[in-house]
């Protein structure tokens, strides 16, 4: 059952540039495995050391925001899309 | 579901407009949504923009231009020439001049009739809520993390709006928060990234007119919210992909547990901001590794004399097109790949654009085993400064 994971742009560079990513998945922490296991640096991003997602990355099953829904164990089903939305203070650095 | 904002108490409020006015404003006023009861809200109203940069510009030139009576401006920045490409407020003879004042004689030309106060100061737990009582709307355009948590904490404090705008790149969000039944910045966002994970500067830049859009839709919501019209952002996040020209909007829930707007509030006062957010916002240095350097001048006078040394450019291909030194190219993200096209038993001089990244590069490389391996100091940045005025900076 695929659901759709839309990347955002700050963590693009760690997910090899994609914009989203199509997995089979029958909740949202399945679907976020596999996201991290296909690139695997975008796991410190949004897991904490002890597994836990960062409590500033919000995800989102289509609106509705998950931690008001069943968190990790949230069930998607076919066409489902997953939103992952840091937060963004805005601003433009300058490169480095 | 609309929402009005009731006006500070203080100086009467105006009750009819110059016929001046009637004309200025008269595409307002011959709109039902808006008409003379409509004008007057704006007139009465007072807001204060945290921020004149790429958000700020739009925000104070509709605001103005719509007639909003008072306008409160704090920046604390001055003007420099790379905010010209999206500060759209701002002209090139501003260059060098505060912000907040530039702004305001903008602002002053485009619409005499209005009240326009600059506050060239950093907004601060000791100024805000000063700053924030004599207005009815807050709009924050600012551009980190603890400023972000002020405003939001300020206005909840105080009970007052806070219209929310944010960019990075080619994705902008909007919302409203801080209105009596709505979540606020704490009920999306609990805690800010810690500095380590905030997103690598090696992606920044911002195509312009993109703030252009995000403080356009700001600038939307504050007129909504003084005339009363319409359904306003409360409780909705809108999500905007300039890229791929979409708009999403996702739902914001209250949350009862929040410290700052839940049931039992557990923060009564302003905080430290910047050691709540770890020090530094989006926009400060992170800490530089300790590698072994060489000066530009030390470098232009070894290449001078003929040593033999490899130039390795750690940038993007995009920004060698802008200026190089004629190096390798092998940016610092497709190191660890490509780190075998690189000849360890070679004296090597590795450079970014300010040093920063080339110091992670020589780092690696020495724990790769790399013995001869210097950090440019300064990056071109330092190049064009003390040898080579020729080469531009970005």
């Amino acid at each position: 059952m695929p659901v759709k994971v839309m990347i955002p742009s700050p963590l693009r560079p760690y997910a090899g540039k994609r914009d989203s990513a199509e997995f089979n998945a029958r909740t949202v922490g399945e679907a976020l495995g596999h996201l991290t296991t296909e690139f695997g640096d975008l796991r410190k991003h949004l897991f904490t050391e002890d597994g836990k997602l960062r409590s500033f990355v919000n995800v989102y099953v289509n609106d509705e925001d998950i931690r008001y829904l069943a968190k990790e164990n949230t069930p998607t089903k076919d066409g489902d899309t997953i939103s992952i939305i840091p937060s963004i203070a805005g601003g433009v650095p300058a490169m480095e | 579901m609309a929402t009005t904002v009731q006006p500070q108490t203080g100086a009467k409020p105006a009750a009819s407009l110059s016929n001046e006015e009637i004309l200025r404003y008269s595409r307002h006023l011959i709109m039902p949504e808006v008409g003379m009861d409509g004008q007057l809200k704006l007139k009465n109203a007072k807001v204060l923009l945290i921020g004149t940069g790429g958000l700020g510009a739009p925000l104070g030139l509709y605001l103005a231009a719509a007639g909003v009576g008072k306008l409160g401006l704090v920046d604390f920045d001055v003007v420099d020439s790379t905010n010209l490409q999206r500060q759209v407020t701002f002209g090139t003879t501003d260059v060098g001049k505060p912000k907040s004042e530039a702004a305001r004689a903008r602002l002053a030309n485009l619409n005499p009739d209005i009240q326009i106060q600059s506050f060239e100061t950093q907004l601060t737990s000791a100024n805000a809520l000063e700053l924030f009582k004599d207005f009815d709307i807050i709009v924050d355009g600012t551009d980190n993390f603890p400023t972000r948590y002020l405003v939001n904490d300020a206005c909840i404090l105080l009970s007052k709006p806070n219209v929310y705008g944010s960019i990075f790149r080619f994705e902008g969000q909007a919302t409203v928060f801080g209105m009596p039944d709505g979540p606020c910045y704490r009920c999306l966002y609990p805690e800010p990234p810690p500095p380590g994970l905030v997103p690598s500067c090696a992606e920044g830049g911002v195509l312009g007119v993109l703030p252009g859009i995000v403080g356009s839709i700001q600038a939307m919501e504050t007129i909504k919210l003084i005339l009363g019209r319409g359904d306003n952002l409360v409780g909705r996040l809108l999500l905007f992909d300039a890229l791929g020209m979409k708009f999403r909007e996702l739902k914001l829930r209250k949350n009862p547990n929040c410290p700052m707007c839940g049931t039992h509030r557990t923060i009564n006062k302003l905080i430290d901001y910047y050691q709540f957010c770890g020090v530094r916002g989006e926009e400060a240095p992170g800490p530089t590794v300790q590698v072994p350097e060489i000066t530009p001048r030390e470098l232009k006078a070894r290449l001078d004399s003929g040593d033999d040394l490899f130039i390795l450019d750690v940038r993007e291909p995009h920004e060698y097109q802008i200026c190089n030194l004629k190096g390798h190219l092998l940016p610092l993200g497709e190191l660890t790949r490509r780190v075998h096209e690189l000849d360890s038993s070679r004296e090597i001089v590795a450079h970014c654009r300010s040093g920063k990244r080339s110091a992670e590069a020589v780092d690696f490389l020495r724990k790769a085993g790399f013995r001869k391996i210097l950090n440019l100091k300064g990056g071109i940045l330092a190049w064009s400064d003390e040898v080579d005025p020729s080469v531009p900076k970005y």
